[in-house]
């Protein structure tokens, strides 16, 4: 029997499965497929849907710079973690914020035109956050992998084309 | 003095998938359907413990019946998952895939003579390495009317009571046909009742959507005289590493593996250090890639009920076994291949009972899985 958490694995997988598609696959039916959908999207366990890109295979003169910051702040009675990302996450250069544990307390990635762009807006905007006390910045060079999709493994499918 | 096939070669023609293949090899673009293997690789801590294993030099060759380590682990595995209880110094070979096992039990535990009742459709290798044993096949063609069950009326009718071994497998290829734990029970109970011997092919034991897989050697009185095969090239998507295992009483392996060890001396050594990682720490990634086929089975299977194809709802392996529409399913799988680009193979060339379908492997991605059966549908109007 098909379980709810399926669909929301299929969705990972590819967010262009159709509701059709996702009946097909499992044991709902189609419109059970667009009601529990619409329930995941209303409770907030599904919060958008976009596109795997590997911008290096764009082809295109715009340059896209991505970069992980590493931040440390500092805390007080007044500001708590949550208030500090409330104010990152506002920006739209942030595209995700995440706090962690170790040596730095969030990792930010960020995106932008230029590297220049990018080293602007960390010490611009980011760096002067007076709660941050410093930050250490790691521009992306090559992207491997991104949620959870290999852009180069190398499995051509090399089987026989038909076999016992 | 030139070079002439023995007799017993020369009387086993070429496999029927041989032709298919042929025609798909030649044309560009095709998706296949036709597919009798997994389309993941292996898993990646396996592949990577091959590759450590060479590194480290491990390359001689290993005992006999397979490395220890190994057939602890099969021993292990088997007990957890499809409740059978083997010894790994006695009980257990390790063999160059299930297939190289099969040959074993038909050379070393039948004379030439005898007689196997074969069920039907099946693997293409059962009929000729039983006569490439000297072995009478008796044909037992299971029914599109059981859903390709083996039932005590089929094996009654075909007379496989007059046979000295039975060979069948379940999940099967090319249906995808499974057996619950009940009806398996009628089959143990004929085998006793008739004094059969039973090889049992569970290489897609783990590929079972809709029921627990029950293995015959588990019902009373079974398994002092059935010989399990199973391995790793389906669950596990380890094919190109030639691996697989037979489990059955202390004199049936050793005699099996009197043949085993002056023909093949011992399984592939990388693929062993392969599989003792695949049985350590892999079992999840086969867990996903059984959810996988089953959503595509689901798929496939609600495609061809919307375009008003016949097909019973099989549950194992990743194949599914609709009728075909036309009389002849040779030449609709030609014209399909043809016309549409889609390779399928026809039912004839798994043996008797198979005629009138279309074995369609689901071991296919997605996107092609979904874009072939649009192909299918157009050709169909």
């Amino acid at each position: 029997m098909s379980s709810r958490r399926e669909i929301l694995d299929l969705l990972r997988e590819n967010a262009r499965y159709t509701t059709e598609d996702i009946a097909r696959l499992t044991d709902y039916s189609e419109n059970e497929v667009a009601e529990i959908i619409d329930e995941f999207e209303e409770a907030g366990v599904i919060r958008g849907y976009g596109a795997v890109i590997d911008w290096n295979a764009v082809e295109t003169d715009e340059e896209r710079v991505r970069a992980t910051v590493e931040l440390n702040v500092t805390l007080d009675r007044e500001t708590s973690y949550d208030d500090i990302s409330h104010r990152i996450a506002k920006f739209p250069e942030v595209t995700s914020l995440r706090l962690v544990s170790g040596d730095y307390d969030f990792d930010l990635e960020v995106e932008g035109d230029s590297m220049r762009e990018v080293s602007h807006f960390i010490s611009d905007k980011i760096a002067p956050i007076p709660e941050i006390t410093q930050t250490v910045t790691h521009y992306i060079m090559e992207s491997y992998k991104e949620q959870g999709m290999e852009f180069d493994d190398h499995d051509d499918d090399d089987r026989l084309s038909v076999s016992p | 003095m030139t070079f002439e096939a023995a007799d017993r070669v020369d009387s086993v023609p070429p496999s029927g998938i041989r032709r298919f293949f042929e025609l798909a090899e030649e044309m560009d673009d095709i998706i296949s359907l036709g597919v009798g293997e997994p389309d993941f690789s292996a898993p990646w801590a396996a592949r990577e413990a091959a590759i450590a294993s060479l590194e480290r030099g491990q390359t001689s060759y290993t005992a006999n019946r397979g490395k220890r380590e190994l057939r602890e682990r099969i021993a292990d595995y088997e007990a957890s998952t499809h409740s059978l209880q083997y010894d790994p110094d006695e009980e257990i070979l390790v063999t160059a895939g299930a297939s190289e096992g099969l040959d074993l039990a038909f050379r070393a535990l039948l004379n030439p003579g005898d007689s196997i009742a074969i069920a039907q459709p099946c693997y293409v290798s059962y009929v000729p390495g039983a006569t490439f044993a000297g072995i009478d096949v008796i044909d037992v063609p299971t029914r599109a009317e059981d859903e390709f069950k083996l039932t005590r009326e089929v094996l009654e009718s075909s007379g496989a009571a007059e046979a000295d071994a039975l060979v069948y497998c379940y999940p099967n290829n090319p249906t995808g046909a499974t057996m619950t734990a009940e009806e398996m029970a009628s089959v143990a109970a004929f085998c006793r009742d008739n004094d059969l011997l039973v090889f049992a092919d569970e290489i897609y034991a783990d590929l079972t959507y809709e029921h627990d897989h029950t293995s015959i050697a588990t019902l009373p009185g079974m398994r002092e005289r059935t010989v399990v095969f199973n391995g790793f090239s389906k669950a596990f998507a380890m094919t190109g590493f030639r691996l697989g295992y037979a489990m059955a009483p202390p004199e049936a392996i050793e005699a099996m593996n009197r043949i085993h060890q002056y023909s093949m001396l011992s399984a592939p050594t990388t693929a062993q250090h392969a599989a003792i990682e695949a049985l350590d720490t892999c079992r999840d990634e086969v867990t996903e890639m059984a959810a996988q086929y089953d959503r595509r089975r689901k798929y496939v299977l609600t495609r061809f009920e919307e375009m008003g194809l016949d097909c019973f709802p099989a549950a194992g392996a990743f194949y599914a076994f609709p009728e075909c529409p036309w009389d002849d399913a040779g030449e609709f799988a030609e014209s399909l291949l043809q016309e549409e680009q889609v390779a399928v193979v026809p039912g004839t060339a798994f043996g008797e009972g198979g005629s009138g379908h279309l074995r369609v492997s689901y071991a296919t991605g997605l996107d092609d899985l979904k874009a072939a059966m649009a192909r299918i549908e157009s050709f169909l109007k």
